[in-house]
């Protein structure tokens, strides 16, 4: 029996446009669950609001506020050091044994599960530094998490620059480190700020190594040494321990808006930098 | 020009650099330093063959064994690979050889976007929509194998789609032409050209997907049930290694803690041995 | 290289020297302050009981971390809280620690409000954890899986039940683990055919409280002795309390504390 190859096209064009549709339908379904069982009790209080009882009643005030001092901190540190690697790599040194040792290493930060994180981040920070579950000890921890992230985008945006822009700087008279800093690093600018977006996008929704090392206090931390809850960790505890589905519903609203809207912006960053150099 | 100053500013700027680019390397060597201290001792203690092959979960009563653990990571991680694999690369082969311009510029990003949405949402809705659809239509409590396989599936799909469109779109423009031009309709030019040309890439993106499956733990906590026996059915519910870790890391000391680090070396060496052969197999195909 | 590595010392340096100022910066705020960490099931009483102190105690700032009876045993050992949580006896070697019983609280076994089985003897409450009784059938109800629940290893909760209903038997491996009181009970309130056991002060109209040889798990039936799945929740301190910490501890044997502690469905150890 001979099957008509045309028929077969059509239908596995049809069959895979179904596919890729029915995948975005999933992502469109969650938001819309989110939305719907969310918006009813989200509202400009409720993020400015402390909790009671829990998170029962009230806002997630500390929570939104710990994540921003989490993911603060660990884009501080993780910044300089991922963009600096990301500049010695491409600008500051050949291919050879030791960047693909670099590489590799980078690479293998990168494939280390979140809760292996957060067993590190525990004994070495909270444990071996005595830093006790603090806001510090989760930064560090989420640090290490995102370099990865910042490294390889930093090195695609830097790599993308033009040659020729570097030997028009250098025959100017500009040292390397000029030609780096006034002419590579500003036309690498969005694609190294997609990183950093992206990266905060996983700072925000991760929860398996912040709980570790950040701990779960529903204070507002006011220090690095105090421990404290990201909107993540809060919606989980909510979630798991049904202490309240509507807040939970709330604060997952707030949680995968924002990380939406981080992401998106991403995107958008990489799609001009993507236009500018095609 | 005082070049001198300069010549040596560009020095100490080259030393930062590198002391930078050695972080990475540092903290890597500090994962394993502290997770290998903490965890290997027990294997000594209680012995390899105990920890291992052992069938008994007990800390505080001294058994060690995550032999369950190990094949019931090893079955979500098959699991999510059938429901997510396939599904996967549907996507991707739609994006890279039949969705126009103007379609790809919508679903390429909503596709990656999934990959942000928080794990924890994904074991939250889980728990609400899947596992009570599984104990209503397919009996048992819903926490289970089954409900796993299907959330993490949907969690590799960004990984899988990813890696497999950039292999399909590395193949060169002049495969897909040469076959078209012999007469081939764009299935059969797809199929028997394109597909195989980006094997590899393909089997990187599985590989890699898997080891996201492997490693997630908090929507695993939440939708697995966490029984210590290997699950003898698709409906029974089970514990992986990751889940084994966040369950009880809080609660744990003494040997306990140590087992959890334990659980911590096999997972590593797991995650470590996969992300192996991802690499060796992408590299194989770039230098061909 | 050996360069570059000095230099990521003297950053590892500068950065630990950091945190060594930010802690004893911190010294001079004049603000009392108490930390406190463990078991699960004290958490959220102990949690209330930090909200109200704080109100009436401005200066005070109650840190309460969950994490375990056993991390808040040994956080309390190793002088990393003041005051530690416990929902369990402790064990000869702990004994070293000062304790205080804040009050109470029965273990009650809970199933779905639709359940038709409401009562069970307690031979049969440990046959349905050892995994001798799979089946709902053989309890007088349909043909279906018993589903479960315990809590992990190291939990208080576990570690009590485990005494006081299990005896030398042990809990199957085949039974399901939810760690902490809330999502077991979140389990058992969406699963009709699930069965665990919760502290009583979680008791409310989601799951239903089994009666255990006849008598029902209430406040009355424990304070009379009836009930016999009681354990307490235990302070530990390091010696005894002083301090901020001590000022605490009084708050909660306080009249004011032990009435908010009897609101929330655990038995004071004080009565006003």
């Amino acid at each position: 029996m001979r099957v008509n190859p045309r028929l077969t096209d059509t239908l596995v064009r049809h069959l895979l446009n179904m596919q890729a549709y029915f995948t975005v339908g999933i992502l469109v379904i969650i938001v819309f669950i989110i939305f719907i069982k969310g918006i009813s009790n989200c509202s400009l209080s409720f993020m400015l609001t402390y909790p009671e009882d829990m998170g029962r009643h009230g806002g997630v005030f500390p929570a939104i506020v710990g994540t921003i001092f989490l993911v603060a901190l660990s884009i501080l540190f993780a910044t300089p050091l991922g963009l600096g690697t990301a500049i010695f790599l491409t600008e500051y040194t050949k291919e050879s044994l030791l960047t693909t040792i670099i590489r590799f290493g980078v690479e293998s930060l990168a494939g280390i599960p979140s809760i292996i994180y957060g067993l590190f981040g525990f004994i070495f920070f909270v444990i071996k530094l005595k830093m006790g579950w603090s806001l510090l000890a989760g930064a560090l921890t989420m640090t290490i998490m995102i370099l990865p992230t910042i490294i390889r985008t930093s090195e695609e945006a830097i790599k993308a620059v033009p040659k020729n822009l570097r030997i028009v700087s250098h025959s100017l008279g500009a040292t390397k480190w000029e030609t780096t800093v006034k002419v590579v690093l500003p036309s690498a600018a969005p694609g190294i700020l997609t990183g950093i977006m992206l990266s905060i996008g996983r700072a925000v929704g991760e929860t398996a190594a912040v709980i570790f090392t950040m701990g779960s206090s529903l204070r507002l931390p006011t220090s690095l040494m105090e421990s404290g809850r990201t909107m993540a960790v809060h919606f989980y505890i909510l979630a798991r321990e049904g202490i309240s589905m509507e807040k939970a519903y709330a604060t997952a609203l707030v949680l995968v808006m924002s990380i939406l809207a981080i992401n998106i912006f991403a995107y958008y960053m990489m799609n001009k930098v993507t236009a500018k150099y095609s | 020009m005082s070049s001198n100053k300069a010549v040596f500013k560009e020095r100490i700027i080259k030393q930062i650099l590198t002391a930078f680019a050695f972080s990475s390397l540092l903290f890597l060597f500090l994962i394993f330093a502290f997770i290998l201290v903490e965890g290997l001792p027990l294997f000594y203690k209680a012995g390899v063959k105990n920890i291992i092959f052992g069938m008994k979960w007990a800390p505080t009563r001294g058994f060690f064994g995550i032999f369950p653990m190990i094949v019931s990571s090893f079955l979500v991680t098959f699991g999510a690979l059938v429901i997510g694999g396939p599904l996967g690369l549907g996507c991707a082969v739609y994006l890279a050889e039949y969705a126009g311009r103007q379609q790809k510029m919508f679903l390429k990003p909503a596709l990656e976007l999934l990959a942000g949405i928080p794990s924890v949402v994904y074991g939250f809705l889980g728990v609400l929509y899947i596992v009570p659809f599984i104990r209503t239509f397919f009996g048992g409590s819903g926490f289970s194998l089954l409900a796993t396989s299907i959330v993490l599936g949907i969690m590799i799909l960004p990984t899988v789609i990813s890696i497999s469109y950039d292999a399909l779109m590395s193949v060169p423009r002049s495969y897909r032409e040469g076959a078209l031009a012999m007469g081939s309709t764009k299935w059969q030019s797809t199929w028997r050209v394109v597909i195989p040309a980006a094997k590899s890439g393909i089997l990187a993106s599985c590989i890699l997907g898997m080891g996201r499956a492997v490693g997630e733990t908090m929507a695993v906590i939440m939708v697995a049930g966490n029984a210590l026996k290997i699950p003898g059915g698709l409906l029974d519910p089970l514990r992986t290694l990751t889940s084994n870790i966040a369950l009880e890391l809080s609660y744990a000391s003494g040997d306990h803690r140590l087992g959890l680090f334990s659980t911590g070396v096999v997972l590593l060496f797991i995650i470590m041995v996969l992300n192996y052969f991802a690499n060796f197999v992408i590299r194989r195909t770039v230098i061909k | 290289m050996p360069r570059p590595v000095l230099f990521l010392l003297a950053g590892l340096c500068l950065l630990a020297a950091g945190c060594g100022g930010e802690s004893s910066s911190r010294a001079m705020y004049e603000r009392h302050i108490v930390n406190i960490a463990g078991s699960t099931s004290v958490m959220p009483f102990t949690e209330k009981l930090a909200e109200h102190f704080m109100v009436e105690q401005p200066t005070f700032i109650v840190n309460v971390q969950s994490g375990g009876s056993t991390a808040g045993i040994q956080a309390c050992m190793n002088r990393t809280v003041g005051i530690g949580m416990s929902s369990r006896e402790l064990k000869p070697d702990e004994k070293a620690l000062n304790e205080i019983t804040i009050c109470l609280d029965g273990i009650a076994m809970v199933v779905h409000p639709d359940n038709p089985v409401t009562s069970m003897k307690l031979s049969q409450v440990r046959d349905i954890f050892s995994g001798k009784i799979k089946n709902w059938r053989e309890l007088g109800w349909l043909d279906r899986r018993i589903d479960a629940v315990t809590r992990e290893e190291g939990s208080g909760t576990r570690g009590a039940f485990e005494e006081l209903v299990m005896h030398k038997d042990e809990i199957d491996d085949g039974i399901m683990v939810q760690d902490s009181n809330g999502s077991v009970k979140e389990v058992v309130a969406t699963d009709p055919y699930a069965i665990g056991y919760v502290s009583l002060g979680m008791l409310d109209t989601r799951v239903s409280g089994v009666t255990v040889d006849g008598v029902r798990p209430t406040v009355e039936a424990i304070k009379k002795k009836q009930y016999k799945i009681v354990r307490p929740f235990l302070y530990l301190t390091m010696g005894t309390p002083t301090g901020d910490s001590l000022t605490f501890i009084n708050y909660v044997l306080s009249k004011d504390g032990q009435v908010l502690l009897k609101k929330e469905g655990l038995i004071p150890v004080h009565e006003f």
